[in-house]
C-alpha cells in the first residue's frame, strides 16, 4: 500500500478515527478512482470511506489539510522508498546536501527532509518535546555530522577563504536546522497532538476532581460529555429491548374465536419497562466548591441522556435546576445556578425539608435519588427522619461523596448518620469513578 | 462492478447536474459520495439533523436514473418479517382448509399411514413457494432486474438486531431464506441509509457504508432550493427569506429549522403576497419556522433586528451592482 495513504490512516489513528482494515482497502480503492490530482475531490472522497460520524468528519478534515499542506508535492513521495537502490555513504550524503544548500535546491531539500523524516520514524512522535532531537536525527541522517566536521575543519584552517566558507556553511546549517523542526512540528500536528491530548484526558480521568484547576474545565467537559453520550448509547439502546416473539395462546384463542378457533390472527406478548426516572440532588456551597462546578456539569450532560431526570441544587434552600439544565448552554447554566444557590453554608436538614414539603411528588417507587454532596452540614440538625422516609419511598437511594471513607465522620461531616438510609453510599473522586456509578443506576433499569 | 449496473451514474459534474435536472440542489460532497457508492458498490449512510434533504436525495437519485425507489421506513420493533419476507400466513391457512375437504380424497387409496405420509410430502413444498410469499421492500429491491434505489430511511429508529440483520444484505446484496435458499441480485440496488442521530449506529454497520453527513446548508446554497422549490418567488424576498432564516441558525433554540421549513415559510410568504419580510409579518408566522413555543419566545426581541439585517444585506448587495 503506498505511504501516502497509511501515514494518513495513522495520523487518523492517533487522532481518534478508528480506520478499520477494511475501511483502508476501500479508501485505497477510492484513490484509485481518484488519483491525487484533484485535491477537493480525494478529500471528499476519502472523507465519506474513511470518517464515519460529524466529529470524525471534523478530524478528517483538519488533518488532511495539515497532511497534504506540505512544502512538496506529495507524488513524489510513494514511489521514493526509502532505502531504495545503493544505500549512498555518508559521504556521499554530505556531498549531496552541500550541492544543494549551495545551488538552493528547495525542492531537493525538502524531498530529502521528507527521507530522513521517514528514516526516522518522525511519524511516531507524541510529544511536542521530542522535536528538537527528532530534528536533529534527521539532519544526521541526511548528512550534517559531516558537513559540521568539514565547518570546523575550515575554521581550523584559519585562511581568510577558508572563514568566508565556514561561515556560509554555519549560515546554511542554522537555516537546516530551523527547516527541520518545522518539519517536525508539522509532523506533531498531524500524529503527536492526538496522543498528547489523548495522554491529558487520561491523566484527567484518574485525577481527584478537586484537584483539577480552571485551564483543564474545557477538556473536562469534553470529557464529560463524551461520558454521558458513552452512557446514554449504551443504555439507550438497551432500554429499548422488548421481549418479542412469544405467542400469547389466550389472547390468539379469544381473537379467533369467530374463525371456529382456526388461528388467522395471531397475538403476541410483549412486556412493559420502566423507564429511567432519576431525582438528582447536588450540593453546590463553599465546602464542596472546587466539585460543583464539576457535578453540575455532570448533571448538564446526564440531562441530555436521561429522559425523566429532575435536578436540585442547594446550598441551603433546595432549588429545582431542571428547567436552567434544559434551556441554557453549559456554561450559563452553571454559572446561573451558582449564583443563584452556590457558596452559601451547607444546610442539609433544610434541604431535605424542602424536599418534603415542595417536591415530594418528584419521588415514587420508580425514582432513583442520586445525592451529590460531601454531607457536612455545619453541625445543624441534618433530619435524618426525612432521609428514612426518602429512603422507604425511592427506589433506590444512592450518595456519591467527594470525600474519603476516611474522613467520613470526622469534624461536621454527617455522612455516618445518612449512610444507614443509602442503597448505596460511594466515595466519587474521578470521572472514571463516576461513569461506573452511572452506569450501575442505568443498569438497573434493565 | 461498475459494468454490471445498468443505469451509470456519470462523473460527479453529471450527478450535480442530474440531481439538478429534478430538482435537487447537489454539492460537491453529495454528488462525490454518491460518485464513490457507485464505483466501490458500497451503500451510504446518511447523516444530518432533520429536514435538511435526507430522504429528498434519495427520491431524487431514483428520478435521475430512473430506477424505482423502493422504500423502507424504519420502526422500534421492525423485524425480517416486515422488512425481507413473510409468509402469506392467512393465504397458506385457507389453503390448508378448502384443502382439508380434500384430504380424503387424496388420501383416499393410501392403506398405510407411511404411504399417506409420502403424499402429504409433496405438499408441503407447495405451501413454502413462490405463491406464498410476501416479498417486503429489502427482497423486491434484491430482485428488481434493473436495479434500483434502496432507501432505507431513519435507520436509527430500528432495533440494534434488525442492524445486525441489515449486514449480509448490504455487504453482499443477497440474502438467504430458509425454504427457498439463497437470492442474489443480478444488478446491486444503490442504497442510501438516512438517520437523525436519535442514537449512535453500530460499528459493524458504519464500516460498510460510506459516510455522508448533510448539514445545513449555506445561504446560496439555500437560495437555489427555495427558488427550485417554490418557482413564484421574487429575488428580494427569496434573498431576504433566506438571509432571515441563516441568522435564525445562530440563535439557540432547541430545534433550528431546516430547508424544509425555509420552503414552507417561502410558500407561506408568497401566499400571503409578501413582497419583503417585515417584523410584523414575520412573527406572525414565526410558528412555520420554529416548533418550540420557548424558542419563538426566545427570539421574539430579536426579530427586529434580524429583518432590519436581512433588508440591510440586501440593500448592500443592491447598491453594490
Amino acid at each position: 500500500m503506498d505511504s501516502t495513504l497509511t501515514n494518513l490512516i495513522k495520523a487518523l489513528r492517533v487522532a481518534d478515527v478508528p480506520v478499520s482494515i477494511g475501511e483502508s482497502i476501500d479508501a485505497l480503492k477510492t484513490v484509485a478512482i481518484t488519483g491525487y490530482d484533484d485535491r477537493q475531490f480525494l478529500k471528499d472522497s476519502l472523507a465519506t470511506v474513511m470518517a464515519k460520524s460529524e466529529e470524525e468528519k471534523a478530524t478528517f478534515n483538519r488533518l488532511f489539510d495539515l497532511y497534504f499542506s506540505r512544502t512538496i508535492d506529495p507524488n513524489f513521495i510513494p514511489d521514493e522508498e526509502p532505502g531504495n537502490g545503493e544505500p549512498q555513504s555518508d559521504e556521499e550524503r554530505a556531498e549531496n546536501l552541500l550541492q544543494m544548500i549551495q545551488s538552493g535546491d528547495g525542492t531537493g531539500l525538502a524531498m530529502a527532509m521528507e527521507r530522513a523524516g521517514q528514516e526516522v520514524g518522525v511519524e511516531n512522535i507524541q510529544f511536542s518535546t521530542q522535536t528538537g532531537y527528532l530534528a536533529r536525527r534527521m539532519l544526521d541522517e541526511m548528512g550534517l555530522r559531516q558537513l559540521e566536521e568539514r565547518m570546523i575543519a575550515l575554521y581550523r584552517e584559519n585562511t581568510e577563504d577558508a572563514s568566508t566558507e565556514a561561515a556560509e556553511l554555519n549560515e546554511a546549517r542554522s537555516e537546516l536546522l530551523g527547516q527541520a523542526r518545522e518539519f517536525v512540528g508539522r509532523q506533531f500536528e498531524v500524529y503527536g497532538e492526538a496522543a498528547t491530548e489523548r495522554f491529558l484526558e487520561d491523566y484527567l480521568e484518574r485525577s481527584r476532581l478537586t484537584d483539577i484547576g480552571r485551564h483543564d474545565m474545557d477538556r473536562m467537559r469534553r470529557l464529560v460529555s463524551r461520558m454521558a453520550k458513552r452512557l446514554a448509547s449504551k443504555h439507550s439502546r438497551r432500554r429499548k429491548l422488548k421481549n418479542r416473539g412469544t405467542l400469547d395462546i389466550r389472547k390468539t384463542m379469544r381473537a379467533n374465536a369467530g374463525y371456529d378457533g382456526v388461528p388467522f390472527e395471531t397475538k403476541w406478548r410483549q412486556k412493559k419497562r420502566d423507564k429511567a426516572k432519576v431525582v438528582a440532588i447536588c450540593d453546590v456551597s463553599q465546602s464542596v466548591a472546587n466539585y460543583s462546578r464539576f457535578l453540575l456539569m455532570l448533571l448538564y450532560s446526564l440531562n441530555e441522556v436521561i429522559p425523566e431526570i429532575r435536578s436540585f441544587a442547594f446550598s441551603a434552600r433546595l432549588l429545582e435546576i431542571s428547567d436552567d439544565l434544559e434551556s441554557l448552554d453549559i456554561d450559563d447554566a452553571i454559572k446561573k445556578i451558582l449564583k443563584e444557590a452556590g457558596f452559601g453554608s451547607t444546610d442539609y436538614g433544610q434541604a431535605l425539608s424542602d424536599l418534603r414539603v415542595n417536591s415530594w411528588d418528584a419521588i415514587d417507587r420508580r425514582t432513583t435519588v442520586i445525592m451529590l454532596g460531601d454531607g457536612r452540614s455545619n453541625y445543624g440538625d441534618p433530619r435524618i427522619d426525612i432521609m428514612r422516609e426518602l429512603h422507604d419511598q425511592a427506589k433506590r437511594v444512592i450518595w456519591l461523596c467527594p470525600e474519603y471513607p476516611t474522613l467520613w465522620g470526622t469534624g461536621d461531616s454527617e455522612i455516618p448518620r445518612f449512610a444507614p438510609f443509602c442503597h448505596l453510599m460511594r466515595p466519587c473522586s474521578t470521572v472514571k469513578d463516576l461513569e461506573r456509578v452511572i452506569d450501575d443506576i442505568l443498569r438497573s433499569y434493565e | 462492478m461498475a459494468d454490471k449496473n445498468v443505469k451509470d451514474l456519470g462523473t460527479v459534474e453529471q450527478i450535480t447536474e442530474g440531481l439538478g435536472s429534478v430538482g435537487y440542489i447537489s454539492t460537491q460532497q453529495i454528488s462525490t459520495a454518491l460518485y464513490i457508492a457507485q464505483n466501490l458498490r458500497k451503500p451510504i449512510l446518511i447523516e444530518g439533523p432533520a429536514g435538511v434533504g435526507k430522504t429528498d436525495l434519495a427520491q431524487s437519485t431514483a428520478k435521475y436514473t430512473e430506477l424505482p425507489l423502493i422504500r423502507l421506513q424504519c420502526y422500534e420493533g421492525l423485524d425480517e418479517g416486515k422488512a425481507l419476507y413473510e409468509w402469506k400466513y392467512g393465504k397458506q391457512l385457507l389453503y390448508t382448509q378448502i384443502l382439508k375437504e380434500k384430504l380424503h380424497d387424496i388420501l383416499g387409496d393410501a392403506d398405510s399411514l407411511s404411504s399417506s405420509l409420502d403424499k402429504l410430502h409433496d405438499f408441503d413444498d407447495l405451501f413454502f413457494s413462490e405463491g406464498f410469499l410476501e416479498p417486503r421492500p429489502l427482497l423486491t429491491a434484491l430482485r428488481q432486474k434493473e436495479g434500483a434505489v434502496l432507501l432505507i430511511d431513519e435507520i436509527d429508529k430500528s432495533d440494534e438486531e434488525f442492524e445486525a440483520f441489515l449486514l449480509e444484505i448490504l455487504s453482499e446484496y443477497q440474502v438467504t431464506i430458509p425454504e427457498l435458499g439463497t437470492v442474489k441480485s443480478d444488478v446491486p440496488p444503490l442504497v442510501l441509509l438516512t438517520s437523525n442521530n436519535t442514537r449512535e449506529i453500530g460499528d459493524a454497520l458504519k464500516r460498510r457504508c460510506l459516510h455522508l453527513y448533510i448539514g445545513f446548508p449555506e445561504e446560496k446554497r439555500e437560495r437555489q432550493i427555495v427558488q427550485a422549490r417554490v418557482p413564484g418567488i421574487s429575488e428580494t424576498l427569496l434573498a431576504q427569506l433566506v438571509s432571515f432564516v441563516q441568522q435564525l441558525r445562530e440563535q439557540d433554540l432547541k430545534k433550528l429549522p431546516s430547508i424544509s421549513e425555509t420552503v414552507d415559510w417561502a410558500r407561506v410568504l408568497l401566499l400571503m403576497h409578501a413582497d419583503k419580510v417585515e417584523p410584523e409579518l414575520v412573527r406572525s408566522t414565526m410558528n412555520v419556522l420554529l416548533k418550540f413555543e420557548t424558542d419563538i419566545q426566545s427570539v421574539d426581541n430579536k426579530i427586529v433586528e434580524m429583518t432590519k439585517i436581512a433588508n440591510g444585506e440586501r440593500m448592500r448587495r443592491s447598491q453594490q451592482q
